[in-house]
């Protein structure tokens, strides 16, 4: 009873809280002005969510077909060494990245997306890896003795129980991709970073946090919805969400 | 038919060579149950992989009916073999009707027939189809997993069955009722099975045929009753266990040795005449009495009729034991240590008495074969004459 007593206190203070914050920012009128800014915040959204997709996209479907393709029998010789440079390539803060793709590319969209593109590329690919490597050999041992394919093995056993860890990867991926999103306007590629840069530049708070904002709801908003993608997609069998 | 021809399997480790399986040579007859047996490491999972090309053999064959298995697709072959691994290996993204099912598909089986035959092979494991089919086998326990790995494996009816210790989760109740089911279903299917198990009470009961193993040599290979009777070796022997006697009355049956001598009594006969019968046939304690029909309704306690006068009827005593004929001697073993008997009457499938097992036949039967054997001339002339194991009745 006392715990209720105390949530319920904890609460009655965020409501109030809100609503004194509430009255002052209608006082100070900050909501005038972040609704002037309210049609660049959704043009930048947009072009925000273009290089997350387009990179994101790009990212999975070469990172689950690489990550397949390493954990094959055949290619086990080179498969460790290149996760470890995979791996090394992880830590490379992003901003490096972003830098290196636009001495390559030179500005705009192209590298922007070059660089998200290979910043997520990176823990997709590993978790493709170590999810396929991870499978029980036992299964996979069932599996060819009952007369399963090399692809149907694939198909049906390894990556239904690698599926887990892969949709894990992913999250950190796109978490990542959308954290660094914003870095892309440094080499001209736009996004929510406009907003949030020039802010900062022109010691504009609410210009800033009418980047930030919504660039932190971007990122909830995309993780929840591979998490709820993953809790459908994995098989309720092998999805400890589920059990 | 499963016959393998000096199969070898030598694995490279870091450590150096090991001789998984030197030079195995043997012959399984289309329809038997082929035991493999031996201590832990000496090979038996190593040469049943051999035989479906989970690992390739150093050198060596293997045929099956006739056909060398290495001019065969590999996956023709193995979906034609039906594989229980000993690490169970159910695939946990599936429900349980789809791992039952999963090669009935690969073989392009049309949905109303394979869903039919999930059902058909969990009534056989005595698991009940409709709380289990649609769940998963984390939500199984490991007995009952490793049952659903047996139907797996026997779902598309494959003719050669590889079994590694199918049975080894399943407490001592289950074990029995599921290796009494796969008896009854294979008495019917008539696959050829290897079997790998090292419970010697499991191979005497399931095998037709039992190969000893060790550190990857055939030691042994030969019928349940003449492995007991004649060990090879004392490896063999000290493997067998020095209760080898007592596991052979797990391959006789009643049948196989009473008599249809007996001595009985009617209700209306006289403790002086019970007496004198006991006494004619040798019974040391007691006597049967019967009623019209031959059944049994009690015993006359020798004492009693040594010291009092009058009619059976009104003397007798308890329901007296009995055996069936598709007892086995152990049973009859036990039955006589446990109520001082020397002998035991046997019923017919109605109750009514047909016969006698005697401590004297049980012993004979066992003796005759350590003879047979003491004489030097081996296993094989005795075992013509002796009776067959209880399981190919
Ligand atoms: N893949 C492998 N690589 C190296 N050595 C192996 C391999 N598989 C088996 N061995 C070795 O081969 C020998 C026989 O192994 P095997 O698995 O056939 O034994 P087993 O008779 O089935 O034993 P258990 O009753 O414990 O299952 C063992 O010494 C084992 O260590
Ligand atoms: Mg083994």
């Amino acid at each position: 009873m006392p715990t209720l007593n105390l949530a319920g206190a904890g609460r009655l203070l965020v409501l109030v809280a809100v609503f004194l914050a509430g009255i002052w920012s209608q006082s100070s009128g900050v909501i005038d002005d972040f609704i002037f800014y309210l049609p660049d915040v959704h043009y930048l959204v947009v072009q925000h969510l273009w290089l997350t997709v387009m990179s994101g996209c790009l990212a999975i479907v070469v990172a689950i077909p690489l990550g397949i393709l390493l954990s094959r029998p055949s290619m086990a010789r080179v498969a460790e060494s290149m996760m470890q440079v995979l791996n090394v390539g992880t830590t490379i803060p992003t901003l490096a990245v972003l830098a290196l793709s636009m001495s390559f590319l030179g500005i705009g969209t192209v590298p922007a997306v070059f660089g998200l593109f290979v910043a997520t590329l990176l823990p997709i690919t590993r978790n493709t890896y170590t999810g396929l490597k991870g499978v029980n050999p036992a299964l996979m041992e069932a599996a060819a003795g009952i007369g399963m394919s090399p692809t149907q093995r694939l198909l049906r056993v390894e990556l239904p129980n690698a599926l887990y860890v892969i949709f894990a990867g992913i999250r950190t991926a796109l978490a990542i991709n959308i954290g660094t999103v914003p870095l892309a306007f440094l080499i001209g590629a736009g996004g929510l970073g406009e907003l949030i840069f020039t802010g900062i530049d022109l010691y504009d708070p609410v210009m800033m946090l009418s980047g930030a904002i919504p660039t932190a709801l971007l990122a909830v908003v995309v993780d929840m919805l591979i998490a709820i993608t993953a809790f459908l997609l994995v098989p309720r069998g092998v999805n400890p969400s589920r059990a | 038919m499963i016959r393998l021809d000096n199969l070898t399997k030598v694995f490279d480790t870091p450590k150096g060579a090991v001789t998984a399986a030197d030079h195995i040579s043997m012959e399984v007859p289309s329809g038997e149950i082929c035991i493999l047996l031996g201590p832990s490491g000496c090979g038996k999972t190593t040469t049943l992989k051999m035989i479906n090309r989970i690992v390739r053999p150093t050198s060596g064959k293997v045929f099956i009916n006739g056909e060398d298995t290495s001019s065969l697709d590999t996956q023709d072959l193995r979906r034609n073999i039906g594989y229980v691994i000993q690490q169970i290996g159910l695939f946990p993204n599936m429900t349980i009707e789809e791992n039952i099912t999963v090669v009935p598909k690969l073989l392009g089986w049309d949905k109303a027939k394979y869903r039919e035959r999930a059902r058909e092979m969990m009534r056989m494991i005595a698991m009940e189809p409709d709380a289990f089919l649609k769940r998963y086998p984390s939500e199984l326990s490991g007995g009952q997993q490793q049952r659903i790995g047996v139907a797996r494996a026997l779902a598309a009816d494959p003719p050669v069955m590889l079994m590694d210790e199918p049975f080894g989760a399943i407490d001592p109740i289950n074990r029995a009722v599921i290796q009494d089911e796969f008896l009854k279903m294979q008495q019917e299917l008539n696959k050829t099975i290897m079997f790998v198990s090292h419970d010697i009470d499991e191979a005497i009961k399931m095998g037709d045929r039992i190969a000893i193993f060790r550190e990857g040599k055939l030691v042994q290979y030969s019928e349940p009753d003449d492995l007991l009777a004649a060990p090879k070796n004392d490896f063999v022997e000290s493997f067998l266990g020095e209760d080898r006697a007592l596991k052979r009355l797990n391959l006789v049956k009643v049948r196989d040795l009473a008599s249809e001598e007996i001595g009985l009594v009617r209700p209306d006969d006289t403790l002086d005449a019970a007496l004198e019968r006991i006494e004619a046939y040798g019974y040391v304690n007691s006597i049967v009495m019967v009623n019209d029909k031959r059944q049994p309704v009690g015993i006359i306690n020798a004492a009693v009729a040594r010291t009092t006068q009058g009619h059976c009827r009104d003397h007798y005593q308890s329901v007296p034991v009995v055996v069936t004929l598709d007892d086995d001697l152990r049973k009859v073993a036990s039955l006589m240590f446990a109520n001082d008997m020397t002998w035991v009457p046997c019923v017919d499938d109605d109750g009514r008495i047909i016969g006698q097992i005697t401590q004297r036949a049980i012993t004979h039967h066992l003796g005759s074969r350590y003879r047979a054997h003491s004489k030097g001339e081996g296993g094989a002339k005795a075992a013509e004459a002796s009776p067959s194991p209880a399981i190919k009745e």
